[in-house]
């Protein structure tokens, strides 16, 4: 495959992005010709993505090995900029290019009728040509910089209902997109210190010559951790691992698509996928092992004991993701890259699908909130069949997909005891699974089961506190095809992806293709393991079911009885509250506030209300040369050239 | 005087004669609106001579006149920049309701004295180039004959006139010292091995960085700057802020290279101190301006100062090494050429729709005019140095030669100005995008302006992303540096 054929499947989503940009202000605010464009040229770059990775399998070192290509030269410092077309690269562009289709495809529905479809649609078509370009490039600074405008389109998507009319109906969009610029910068700063650190330790900023430098022991030690904690600190920000996940829940106030294709599917996993990019730094380092491990753990169970008790099913969703980009951690903690990017893979097949189910039933209902749910299940048949697809590949139920790369992760956790407390880790993955199975099934009762609860309107209504009569009853309908035939496509990969890494070679690829393809060694597989995780993950059915559906047990009743524990997963461990309330607010507002308050008044104002007093008697004055200002230009070239005499004097 | 040396001072009489073209026909046109079509067209002329004569490598009139690639690469130049200044003064000009002639012919003339600057190796010439294109340039800046712009003329005659006076005084000890006014004599006649040896020679050395401080606005001679860039016509403050100080920086390049070359310990440290005092005095008081003239007046202060590393930086011109000083300097000179003219047109093109240079008066741009704000927007951004602009590669080019010259300091500094800077151009860009805009009046281009607009800004962005060609030109140009 050409070089140039690899660059075009970056290249594209961005023309597409220039074209829309500069077609916007021949065109209406509602030009369907937008989404148009969009889809054509990331189905163009799917096909290429397509190729690129057939290349690569029949490549024997699963690597194009493009040469970067120096782009500028000052001496001894040369610019290059090149894209690297491996195996984990070769994934990614796949998985990027074939969700972005068809959340493309959905979203042409989906925002129908919205005064900013065009715009929607360029956006998009930037955030696909970023998230490209990062899992391309093949030094540090490009990889930054996408990195940045990966970010930045997810503001602009975020609080793409933030302003003008639209701000009235979602007022919480605008601050959210905040929240999620501010605390992914956070990790940033860490990142950003870790590439100026690479430079100055190794004096180069190309990936494979770090690796280079790391595996022949040349660049070895504590600065090889730090490096590694510096990109994490990157990669947790951007995965919403603790204590930086605050702010992807909230960054469900963005359309439902883009809560499909950014932060669900792509974006999110971008840390996981540096992690993986960089992993020879990380490996070289104990130290930084444990900590991968240790907060992906951590993250998996903390951020799924949240989703078992959220409302908004968007935000059950956003938090199952946090939990599965915490395995993906854990896996490469563990040093599993292979089943970490498997996982991952999968995932955004199973997770995209399960957001814009969400949006399909939002299409019908109007609401997000689940207590306003149920009984969709005949109304909306599509809809449910893929998204209990969906769900139960989520709890890694044997044979869908995720219970193939679930279980990679788990044994990967379960044999190595390389780090620190490997084995509390596979326990907490374990449970972890269990709560897993509990909150989808939860999620997917209160949606699909039992009588419908009104929708939208009677949301309205019990906020009104108005007396709860009869809902009105609105037809409930199953979406548009265009929106379900992305459904059912995504079906397909989450049935059977797992395919591609059984542990017996079924098929003729081999036995864990996937994971051999992506690390080159082969993997095993635990009977043992998968039985645990499994019982698991049934446990946490049977006792939504017997809560949701039975009614055996009252979830009410449950959390009376449990009211400290139910309290703390409600206020989600009062980190919000801690960061916005005591550290932003108190600390951060009051001091900086401050600060900026003081020297913005007393100084900044004064010098400019100064330099207005001096211009407005200047302009009083008619002849400059009756307020003596040439006279003092004039003598300040005088002291200006005496001042340099006395340097040479001095110092000379 | 043989034809050949006529031939090699081409570009300088032809475009002396356009001028005179220019004003004759002025007498006769009715519609002036030809005045600058006729005006870009004759610029052909000096511009086909100019580029005729790349390659070769002669002296004329007993070597009073050299023509190599650097005095070359500095032609086109400022061929080119007043050929957009023409341009862009379209609608300015048709202001004036006489002398519209004389306005382009004096742009000319101011042309034609910066351009023999650039191609001299003798001090006499340079004086004598630099007096025409500053009495040129004292007119321009009074040409709109208010209170103002006559206040800002007033200015610049007095200052101009302190500056070149200190400069010939300058000369004249350089001349009593070493007994000649070439340059290449000069190096051969100095005496001493260090300036400090022969306080003579010194005083005269620092008096002519007097003259050329002022011309290209570098400390302590910036003080006219704001007051002059303010009052006068717009386009001539984008002429002089580019092409003046472009021609005054080849010829400190040259004097200091071919003269001083042997002294060049004592200047480097010279003109790494002026360069660090004058970017920080221009990007503070740049941060506290309210007129977007003003603020882009001590911008380019600020921007002296950077260039001014190149010079410093002459020690990274090892033996058989690269020349990365003055590849540095001509690289940052080009690519400000288009930032600066690119943010000055936009500002014309905005100013003479809604009637002021106040920064506060862009409130809303974006939503008035999306093409104007994102192109100021995109200067503003070349100008703080940031990728894809070309800003950012002549940025790098010059802290990277402070670097290899072991002036580390230099470049922290150049960094931190750059941080300090950003500041207010942010400002400006966040006002344009964030401020509620006062009318939902659109803000339209017209096509004299666009044009001009069109030509700076793409060159902004398409040298921002293929540096080479531009990078290839002033590596060209330094080849036989200090030649």
């Amino acid at each position: 495959m050409p070089e140039f054929a690899s660059w075009l499947i970056f290249l594209l989503p961005l023309l597409s992005f220039v074209l829309i940009v500069g077609l916007r202000p021949f065109v209406g605010a509602e030009w369907r010709g937008a989404g148009v464009i969009t889809i054509v040229s990331i189905l163009a770059a799917f096909a290429l993505a397509l190729t690129a990775l057939a290349a690569t399998i029949g490549n024997d070192a699963h690597d194009l090995g493009y040469r970067p290509h120096d782009w500028l030269t000052i001496g001894p410092l040369v610019i290059r900029v090149g894209l690297v077309m491996d195996s984990l690269t070769a994934v990614m562009v796949v998985v990027v290019t074939g969700v972005s289709l068809l959340v493309q495809i959905y979203s042409t529905e989906y925002m129908r009728g919205d005064k900013g479809y065009v715009r929607y649609f360029a956006y998009m078509s930037l955030f696909t040509a970023s998230m490209l370009g990062l899992v391309m490039a093949s030094n540090l600074v490009f990889l930054y910089m996408f990195w940045e405008l990966v970010g930045l389109s997810s503001y602009l998507l975020i609080g793409f209902w933030g302003q003008g009319k639209a701000a009235e109906e979602h007022p919480r969009a605008g601050d959210a997109a905040k929240k999620a610029f501010i605390v992914t910068r956070l990790g940033d700063v860490g990142f950003l210190a870790a590439i100026v650190w690479a430079y100055v330790a190794t004096g180069t900023l190309e990936i494979a010559e770090i690796h280079a430098m790391v595996a022949a022991g040349a660049f070895a030690g504590v600065g090889v951790t730090w490096l590694a904690l510096g990109i994490f600190a990157g990669a947790v920000g951007k995965s919403g691992q603790f204590p930086l996940h605050v702010w992807l829940p909230d960054a469900m106030e963005g359309p439902t698509p883009v809560s499909a294709l950014i932060h669900a599917a792509t974006m999110v996993a971008a840390g996981v996928f540096l992690v993986a990019r960089l992993f020879p730094i990380f490996e070289a380092s104990e130290g930084a092992m444990t900590t991968v491990a240790w907060i992906g753990g951590g993250t998996a169970i903390f951020a799924a004991s949240m989703a078992l008790v959220s409302n908004d099913i968007k935000r059950v969703l956003a938090y199952s993701t946090i939990s599965q980009l915490g395995y993906m951690m854990l896996a490469l903690g563990m040093g599993a890259v292979g089943p970490a990017i498997f996982h991952l893979v999968v995932h955004a097949f199973f997770k995209a699908l399960l957001f814009m189910g969400a949006g399909s039933v939002h299409h019908t209902a109007h609401t997000y909130d689940m207590r306003f749910m149920g009984g969709l299940r005949r109304p909306m048949p599509w809809t449910f069949a893929t998204m209990l697809v969906a769900g139960v590949a989520l709890i890694g139920v044997f044979p869908l997909s995720g219970f193939w790369s679930k279980d990679s992760v788990l044994h990967a956790a379960s044999i190595n005891g390389l780090i620190g407390g490997a084995e509390a880790l596979y326990w907490i993955a374990v449970l972890a699974a269990g709560l897993t199975g509990f909150y989808v099934f939860r999620m997917l009762f209160m949606t699909f089961a039992g009588e419908y609860r009104g929708g939208a309107e009677a949301e309205a209504t019990a906020e009104s506190g108005a007396a709860a009569g009869p809902p009105p009853r609105r037809r409930l309908h199953e979406s548009p095809w265009i929106m379900v035939a992305p459904l059912a496509v995504l079906a397909v990969p989450v049935l059977f992806a797992g395919l591609a890494d059984l542990p017996w070679d079924l098929f003729g690829f081999g036995a864990f293709a996937m994971t051999g393809f992506l690390t080159g060694h082969v993997e095993t597989f635990s009977t043992s393991v998968a039985a645990v995780s499994s019982a698991a993950g049934a446990l946490g059915i049977v006792v939504a079911y017997s809560m949701y559906v039975q009614g055996l047990l009252s979830p009410s009743v449950l959390g009376q009885r449990l009211r400290p524990l139910h309290t703390l997963l409600v206020n989600r461990y009062y980190l919000d509250h801690l960061y916005e309330g005591v550290v932003v607010r108190h600390v951060l507002i009051r001091v900086l506030g401050l600060t900026a308050e003081v020297i913005e008044g007393q100084f900044i104002e004064r010098a400019v209300n100064g330099v207005a007093l001096i211009g407005r008697n200047v302009g009083r004055i008619p002849v400059a040369m009756q307020n003596g200002q040439v006279q003092a230009y004039g003598a300040m070239i005088s002291i200006g050239i005496v001042l340099i005499l006395a340097g040479f004097w001095i110092w000379g | 005087m043989p034809l050949r040396d006529l031939y090699l001072l081409s570009p300088e009489i032809s475009i002396v004669g356009v001028a005179f073209i220019i004003i004759m026909l002025d007498l006769w046109i009715e519609r002036k609106g030809l005045l600058p079509i006729l005006t870009i067209v004759l610029l052909g002329l000096p511009l086909g001579f100019t580029i005729s004569l790349w390659g070769t490598e002669e002296q004329a009139f007993d070597g009073v006149l050299v023509v190599d690639t650097f005095s070359i690469f500095f032609k086109v130049l400022l061929i080119g920049v007043v050929t957009a200044v023409v341009i862009a003064s379209q609608e300015t000009a048709a202001r004036f309701r006489r002398f519209q002639g004389e306005y382009y012919g004096l742009l000319l003339m101011a042309t034609a004295g910066l351009m023999l600057m650039a191609a001299t190796r003798e001090l006499i010439t340079i004086y004598l180039s630099l007096e025409l294109s500053t009495l040129s340039a004292i007119a321009l800046v009074a040409f709109f004959k208010d209170t103002r712009s006559t206040e800002s003329g007033l200015k610049y005659l007095v200052l101009s006139g302190v500056s070149s006076a200190i400069m010939l005084y300058g000369m004249a000890m350089v001349l009593g010292v070493t007994g000649t006014s070439s340059l290449v004599e000069i190096a051969k006649a100095a005496p001493v091995s260090s300036l400090a040896d022969n306080p003579a020679l010194l005083l005269g050395v620092v008096f002519i960085v007097a003259g050329f401080g002022f011309k290209i606005a570098s400390f302590p001679f910036q003080m006219w700057v704001p007051d002059v860039y303010q009052g006068a016509p717009t386009p001539v403050t984008a002429y002089l802020s580019v092409a003046s100080k472009a021609a005054g920086f080849a010829v400190l390049l040259r004097v200091f290279y071919l003269a001083f070359g042997d002294f060049s310990s004592d200047w480097s440290m010279l003109f790494g101190v002026l360069a660090v005092i004058s970017m920080s005095l221009g990007n503070f008081a740049a941060i506290f301006q309210t007129d977007i003239k003003r603020l882009l007046a001590y911008s380019t202060i600020a921007h002296a100062g950077y260039i001014l590393i190149g010079l410093a930086a002459v020690a990274s011109r090892v033996p058989g090494g690269e020349a990365f000083g003055p590849q540095g300097v001509l690289f940052y000179l080009t690519a400000y050429a288009f930032t600066n003219l690119g943010a000055f047109f936009v500002v014309i093109a905005i100013a003479n729709k809604i009637g002021s240079e106040t920064i506060d008066d862009f409130a809303g741009m974006s939503k008035r005019s999306p093409l104007l704000a994102g192109l100021l927007a995109l200067c503003l951004v070349s100008l703080i140095g940031v990728p894809p602009a070309v800003g950012f590669w002549a940025k790098l080019y010059l802290f990277n030669a402070a670097v290899q010259a072991d002036m580390v300091w230099l470049a922290i500094a150049g960094a931190i100005n750059t941080a300090i800077s950003a500041f207010y151009y942010l400002r400006v860009i966040k006002v344009m995008y964030l401020s509620p805009a006062p009318t939902e009046e659109r803000v339209r281009l017209t096509p004299p302006i666009g044009l001009a607009v069109a030509m700076t800004t793409t060159g902004v962005l398409f040298f921002g992303i293929a540096p080479w060609f531009l990078l290839d030109f002033a590596i060209r140009a330094t080849s036989g540096f200090p030649g």
